[in-house]
């Protein structure tokens, strides 16, 4: 019993270690669970924080509404217009396509768009929506909210969506707004919570893509407390949104209608320039396209037809046309002589038909010549030989100076896409983009705007804006942001002497008002009005020495996309001159002939600021004026 | 009525404690609708409290002689379960008794615990290392584990067995044993991988998923990892004061799953914040301590082995309980004890207590 009872005391002693070794690691496991939770809920308890904060609150962007923009006047040229619009929401206790079908009874959809918007559905996570049809008519929407009961997730919307008054009239100028791309995304910053709204629409060309920082507005935000399902629990803070900035344009929207139509048998631009202020009152490029099937969304057959186009209606001509100046060019040349006293207005060289340099023929285009010529007849009978001897006696190094003083070659400072820089070659460039020296035949090109030298519409504009009033005129387009006017100093001198610029002024006069001048059909018998210009003839093409042999050297002959295009840039009146011009009718053949009679009765729109008077035009021209002035004022009233 | 006075009053107190905690975060869980879950709860709790208290006026003796036929009884219901049990949460572990749902594998922890009590009770010491009589509490052990795994629940399958290790280890079996059984985890769960997609699996494919989500929860935040991300942020959340009572955004707004039973710890600490946490652990890992000294006072073999091995089935469930919210260990769908919302779970927790208090209040009856 003894040795029985001494037995039990170590079992008993046995069961208590145990007891004591199973109660000390008990305890060391829920060390381990302080341990982790110290990690979770000390170390760690900022990152989760955020996590939870980002669980429980709901931003919603709230859309700004875009800034309206509005002509030089005040009139409204794109604003925000109702769109009404049908979505459909994926809930998982309808079927999709059931309601799809039934939708399509009320407004018809297209059996692709159906697997379209389906495919789009289910692609999505739960709760997912996409459009099912956009800009409804009211009568189709009415239909839709009394149809709703038997329609499940499908939810009628009133957005509002760009608008453009003028449609074609202002298109390439305005632009147009559409969704983001991925292009897009790389040019806005990539916080800018704008891009989380679905269908979101910014600028993609022109006025709405240059100006669009201020057009957009800032999103507001409003910020809810969500439960786990996504309900909205409450609001906790909202940011309204702000709308973007309105914008004043230079541009006098009769003067655009009216050039448009003015120009609408031809593929033509024209910019017009207020001489007074720098500012663009108009901008026109011929073929245009409705801005607003951009917005509502064009179909792939439309898009195809304005791509493939050869007139290229999408292209804004003014600006990002490249065309060789042609003899709009002499005044740059002629004003370089003058600048470096390299001849005297009254030096005289002869033209018989053509010039001889290393035994080839640079020919004049009056094929039997015009005889003795001073710069005065030089200009105004645009005697290509008179412009070769100065050219070759300037060098192209001095006309590419002046020829950039004067805006030639460099890209004009305008909110717009697609502004081409045109180019005014010298040895320099030469050496470098043809690894070719210079040669003595590419100097008389230029002489006479041809060659490597390419300029665009508003480029010649700027020339003649800067010949007309001795100023570094800047054109702009932008009158007002926000209501506050934007102002540009216009006042700088281009530091060319008074005397040079007096003869370039007297010689243009010439060219419109001289019987012999290339543009004296297009001349204005009104003193007040009195137009000064230069015609240009920019070749497609070189005439051929066998060509000229057999006799066809008439523009007329070729075929239409081998003709040259004619160029018209002017200013008027004579004295004090408020209004530039510049026109280049696209294979229009003789500047002075199609491009001269345009850029007048646009002239003199923009200085009557209306109608012309038929007072103003020759006699002769008088009937003819008047069927062409009635038939675009019948045109603009009916638009 | 002089057994009132030998009740273990200090662990009733702190049953008291955690479970009136219990109603409060119920309460807070539901936003505040009494009626949801804190009433049905405190109702189940007093039937169990009184249950309990019962229990430990009731002899030892007459639960050592229940003892086998407490395990009997939870190897015939398992038995059921696995043929005719009903699914709740994706898994067979619920009995429908009428409306009484009821989870057997409770009653098998306790059944197991009682069982090996009884047999090392009975055994003699000398035998107690003796191969064949390791081998024969094995093979008690093996039985309702093998029943419950294939449910599937390998949570409670390895709950109950590293209980009944744990009892042959108080019960003082050789060191060189549980050296064996530490050796053999490693190729046990390997050979349970390897079995992975060939005809022979040894756990079904959702018990593997459950432990692909455990190992890598990033996979897939919004799947099966939901559950354990949201509960980590609102652990992290909550940090070392918490958000206040009824404050906690993940659990008021639905974010957490299962915020009324297996993952309201999650709802405790995001609103009370370590403290709360760490505190509702010392309070847990008190009791624990009591029943460990009521055992080590313990003359009675029998009754110092019981309360031994039911103290660990409470260890276990809120350590398993809170190392899988915290990221610990694989979701199991064990509740965290006198808390989570459920009737079983209450019961079975109140009961063992009531076999505690049986073997404390005789602790000092010996048998011969």
């Amino acid at each position: 019993m003894e040795i029985n009872s001494f037995k039990k005391n170590i079992l008993e002693k046995k069961y208590s270690r145990r007891s004591i070794i199973i109660g000390a690691s008990q305890l060391i496991l829920v060390g381990f669970l302080i341990k982790q939770m110290r990690q979770i809920q000390l170390n760690e308890t900022e990152k989760y924080r955020l996590l939870a904060e980002e669980n429980r609150i709901d931003i919603q962007i709230i859309p700004p509404l875009r800034g309206l923009i509005f002509d030089n006047d005040g009139t409204l040229l794109a604003k925000n217009k109702e769109n009404y619009r049908i979505r459909i929401v994926k809930d998982k206790d309808s079927n999709l396509s059931k309601v799809i079908d039934d939708f399509s009874k009320i407004i018809n959809i297209r059996d692709e768009r159906k697997i379209q918007i389906l495919k789009k559905l289910q692609e999505q996570r739960s709760k997912s929506s996409t459009i099912i049809a956009d800009n409804v008519n009211w009568y189709e929407f009415k239909k839709i909210v009394a149809n709703l009961p038997s329609l499940p997730g499908i939810i009628p919307e009133v957005e509002l969506q760009r608008y453009y008054t003028q449609s074609e009239i202002l298109a390439h100028l305005l632009g147009y707004v559409g969704s983001i791309s991925s292009k897009d995304i790389k040019r806005i910053s990539n916080d800018d919570p704008i891009l989380q709204i679905e269908d979101f629409k910014i600028g993609k060309v022109g006025i709405e893509k240059g100006l669009d920082k201020f057009l957009r507005g800032q999103v507001g935000l409003s910020k809810y407390e969500v439960n786990a399902s996504g309900k909205v629990i409450r609001k906790l803070s909202e940011k309204q949104s702000i709308s973007g900035k309105d914008i004043h344009l230079t541009i006098d929207s009769n003067l655009q209608k009216f050039s448009m139509l003015r120009i609408k048998d031809f593929s033509a631009s024209v910019v017009v320039i207020n001489l007074m202020n720098g500012s663009i009152s108009a901008m026109v490029s011929n073929p245009s396209y409705n801005p607003n099937k951009f917005v509502e969304g064009m179909s792939q057959e439309d898009w195809d037809v304005l791509r493939k186009s050869k007139n290229q209606p999408l292209a804004n001509k003014a600006i990002s046309g490249n065309y060789p100046p042609g003899s709009t060019f002499k005044m740059i040349v002629a004003i370089a002589a003058l600048e470096e006293n390299l001849i005297s207005p009254d030096d005289i060289f002869e033209c018989n038909g053509f010039y001889e340099l290393e035994g080839r023929k640079f020919h004049c285009w009056k094929y039997s010549g015009h005889g003795n010529t001073n710069l005065l007849k030089g200009l105004e009978e645009s005697c290509d030989v008179y412009f070769y001897n100065l050219a070759e006696r300037v060098g192209i190094d001095s006309i590419a100076k002046i020829a950039k003083k004067f805006g030639i070659g460099i890209s004009p400072d305008l909110p717009l896409s697609g502004i081409s820089k045109g180019l005014m070659p010298s040895k320099n460039w030469k050496k470098i983009n043809k690894k070719q020296s210079w040669f003595t035949g590419d100097t008389l090109n230029s002489g006479i705007g041809q060659g490597f030298i390419l300029s665009s519409p508003i480029q010649i504009a700027i020339m003649t804006s800067r010949i007309a009033t001795g100023l570094e005129i800047k054109p702009t387009l932008i009158k007002a942001i926000d209501g506050r006017p934007v102002t540009y100093d216009q006042k700088k001198s281009l530091g060319i002497k008074k005397r040079t610029l007096d003869i370039i002024r007297k010689a243009m006069f010439g060219v419109v008002n001289n019987k012999k001048g290339t543009a004296f059909n297009s001349r204005v018998v009104e003193v007040k009005n009195n137009l000064a210009g230069k015609t240009g003839t920019s070749q497609v093409r070189q005439i051929t020495e066998d060509e000229r042999k057999k006799g066809i050297i008439k523009n007329e002959d070729l075929p239409r996309n081998q003709r040259d295009h004619a160029l018209f840039t002017g200013y008027a009146p004579n004295i004090n001159p408020k209004f530039s011009i510049s026109v280049v009718i696209e294979h229009g053949g003789g500047g002075g002939k199609v491009a001269a009679p345009i850029a007048r009765d646009i002239l003199l729109y923009a200085l009557n600021g209306n109608m012309p008077s038929l007072e103003a035009y020759p006699f002769e021209e008088r009937n003819n004026v008047d069927k062409i002035l009635n038939s675009i004022k019948r045109e603009m009233i009916s638009k | 009525m002089g057994k009132v006075f030998y009740l273990h009053w200090p662990v009733i107190f702190l049953i008291l404690v955690v479970g009136s905690f219990g109603f409060l975060m119920l309460y807070s869980v539901s936003d505040g609708d009494y009626d949801q879950w804190s009433k049905p709860q405190f109702k189940r709790f007093m039937v169990g409290f009184v249950i309990m208290i019962l229990m430990g006026f009731i002899s030892i003796d007459f639960w050592r002689t229940c003892s086998p036929f407490v395990y009997v009884f939870g190897i015939i219901l398992l038995s059921l379960v696995l043929f005719f049990g009903d699914y709740g949460g994706g898994a067979k572990r619920w009995l429908e008794l009428r409306s009484f749902r009821f989870q057997p594998s409770e009653i098998m922890k306790v059944g197991l615990v009682m069982f090996l009590a009884i047999y090392y009770d009975w055994l003699k010491p000398k035998n107690i290392s003796k191969i064949f009589w390791v081998f024969i509490p094995v093979l008690i052990i093996a039985l309702p584990t093998a029943l419950v795994i294939p449910q599937p629940d390998l949570g409670t399958g390895v709950i109950i067995a590293m209980t009944g290790i744990t009892m042959m280890f108080a019960a003082g079996v050789h060191f060189i044993y549980f050296f064996i059984i530490i050796l053999l985890i490693p190729a046990f769960l390997a050979l349970i991988f390897y079995s992975r997609g060939t005809s022979w699996q040894l756990v079904t494919d959702y018990q593997f998923n459950r432990i692909d989500t455990y190992i890598n929860p990033d996979k897939d935040p919004l799947g099966g990892a939901y559950q354990i991300t949201q509960s980590k942020i609102a652990l992290g959340s909550g940090g070392l004061e918490g958000k206040g009572f009824m404050q906690g955004s993940q659990s008021q707004l639905d974010f957490l799953p299962y915020k009324h039973t297996d993952f309201i710890f999650t709802t405790i600490a995001e609103e009370f914040g370590f403290f709360g946490g760490v505190g509702l652990l010392l309070i847990y890992s008190t009791i624990i301590i009591f029943c460990l000294f009521s055992a080590y006072n313990n003359k009675n073999s029998f009754g110092r082995l019981l309360t031994i091995g039911l103290s660990t089935i409470f260890f276990s469930y809120f350590f398993v309980n809170i190392a899988a919210v915290t990221g610990m260990v694989p979701v199991t769908g064990v509740p965290l004890p006198l808390i989570s919302y459920g009737g079983s779970a209450m019961l079975v927790v109140l009961g063992t207590f009531g076999l505690i208090q049986s073997a404390h209040v005789h602790r000092l009856l010996k048998r011969d």
